[in-house]
């Protein structure tokens, strides 16, 4: 792990809040919005690229949530959310000034950096690319330390895709191959339709230091590290980020747990030698 | 890419890998170059299957005609195998192939190649494996996607 992305030391009172104001929300699609967050107290919130915080909405109620936003940047706390829960729609519409409660980062990151010096390819499906932003972006900032970079995207119709001026920019500013897939098509649409998976076998890789980061619905992911590991990726170089009911962040509650891991400190971010015979038991 | 001739063409595509000569060039044989303007349809639903397509270049959208327009299911790009119907009695369409962009293909002519894998039970395993794998591809992805998966994590 290199020191830009070592995650920040536990803070003295985990369970306690930082108070965040809400500067603006940006719409990324018909029900996904990335909100602005600003430090009431002034201090920036230090974080890794696929760590993710417990974003809470006062009286209302709490949740995990990834930071999409630039790690390296000085701009505000980024959160892209969902809007199709109680808490999630409280935050959706949150309003400029309203002030949220932030605990963490939590977890583990990307560690995109092992990638410098060889290829990475990022396969995201639906809102799983939120988590990966933050990645690209710090890909972007030292583009020539990487090889070939590909974004492999998924998405369940062409309007529900997510960061379209950001894909077109890696595209066409940062030589990130950029190839999305759609579930179903839409009047117009004249780009792929089918499982972000079949991009797999399209993209081009080098034969050395290949790193993969892969995150969306755990179907997808699981199916997605199977088809990079027989593209010849390293099942310990293929990293998913896992999702399960993150709730105390800091490992004590065991919501999170999947078998030996708790998956809010051990993950979310974890490599598939590990997760894979995790992820085969049903309903574990 | 475009302009290797046929013979040249189907020894470095992975649909054909491991084939040996020979069977390479019975298969060209009953192979011809074909080109598609977009729009244009590679077949329809309901007219005789008599080939199937590896494509070169371009895109071609799999789609069915509903009551209210045509939807589409699937696409293939280049390198993609299109087409099994000229494997399965009653040997017709079951949807339409329409070139979203120009298109360039291998078009296989599917009564020569079913003659041929009559007369060599070999070839005629080898090329089934072959289409069974394209067919697999597409099940799976049919499958996975009825999950609807993009609408549940949030």
């Amino acid at each position: 792990m290199s020191a830009a992305t070592v995650a920040p030391a536990r803070p003295a009172y985990p369970m306690l809040p930082r108070r965040f104001q809400v500067l603006s929300t940006h719409h990324d699609n018909h029900d996904t919005l990335t909100v602005q967050l600003e430090p009431c107290d002034g201090e920036r919130l230090e974080f890794a690229a696929g760590q993710f915080t417990m974003l809470q909405v006062f009286g209302v109620g709490e949740v995990p949530i990834s930071i999409s936003g630039d790690p390296r940047g000085t701009g505000p706390l980024q959160h892209t959310i969902r809007d199709v829960g109680s808490v999630s729609h409280a935050l959706a519409t949150a309003a400029p000034g309203q002030v949220l409660g932030v605990r963490g980062p939590y977890g583990t990151g990307w560690d995109v950096v092992d990638g410098k010096g060889g290829d990475v390819v990022l396969v995201a499906g639906g809102i799983g690319l939120a988590p990966l932003r933050p990645a690209l972006l710090e890909i972007c900032v030292e583009r020539a330390d990487y090889e070939r970079v590909a974004l492999l995207y998924g998405a369940r119709t062409p309007s529900d895709v997510l960061f379209a001026d950001d894909l077109r920019s890696w595209a066409e500013e940062h030589r990130i191959t950029v190839e999305i897939i759609v579930d179903r098509g839409e009047a117009g649409w004249t780009g792929r339709i089918g499982l972000v998976t079949q991009l797999i076998g399209k993209v081009a890789f080098g034969a050395d230091r290949r790193l993969a980061l892969v995150c969306g619905p755990e179907v997808m992911m699981r199916h997605s590290a199977v088809a990079l590991v027989a593209r010849g990726v390293d099942p310990s170089r293929v990293r998913l980020s896992m999702e399960r009911n993150m709730k105390c962040g800091i490992g004590l509650c065991g919501h999170c747990q999947l078998r030996e891991l708790f998956l809010c400190q051990d993950g979310p971010v974890l490599p598939f030698d590990r997760l894979e015979p995790l992820m085969s038991r049903a309903e574990l | 890419m475009t302009r290797l001739t046929i013979e040249q063409y189907l020894p470095h595509h992975p649909f054909f890998d491991g084939l040996d000569e020979e069977a390479l060039a019975l298969l060209a044989r009953c192979a011809t170059l074909v080109h598609f303007r977009a729009g244009t349809y590679l077949f329809a639903e309901g007219e005789p299957a008599d080939a199937f397509f590896v494509l070169r270049t371009g895109r071609v959208a799999l789609e069915t005609r509903l009551g209210t327009g045509r939807q589409v299911l699937d696409t293939a790009d280049a390198d993609d195998v299109v087409g099994w119907s000229w494997l399965v009695p009653p040997y017709r369409w079951t949807f339409d192939a329409r070139a979203v962009t120009e298109t360039s293909a291998v078009a296989f002519d599917g009564a020569c190649l079913r003659e041929r894998c009559e007369a060599d039970p070999a070839l005629g395993y080898a090329l089934l494996s072959r289409v069974v794998r394209v067919m697999s591809t597409r099940l799976h992805s049919a499958r996975v996607r009825l999950l609807d998966l993009y609408g549940d994590r949030s």
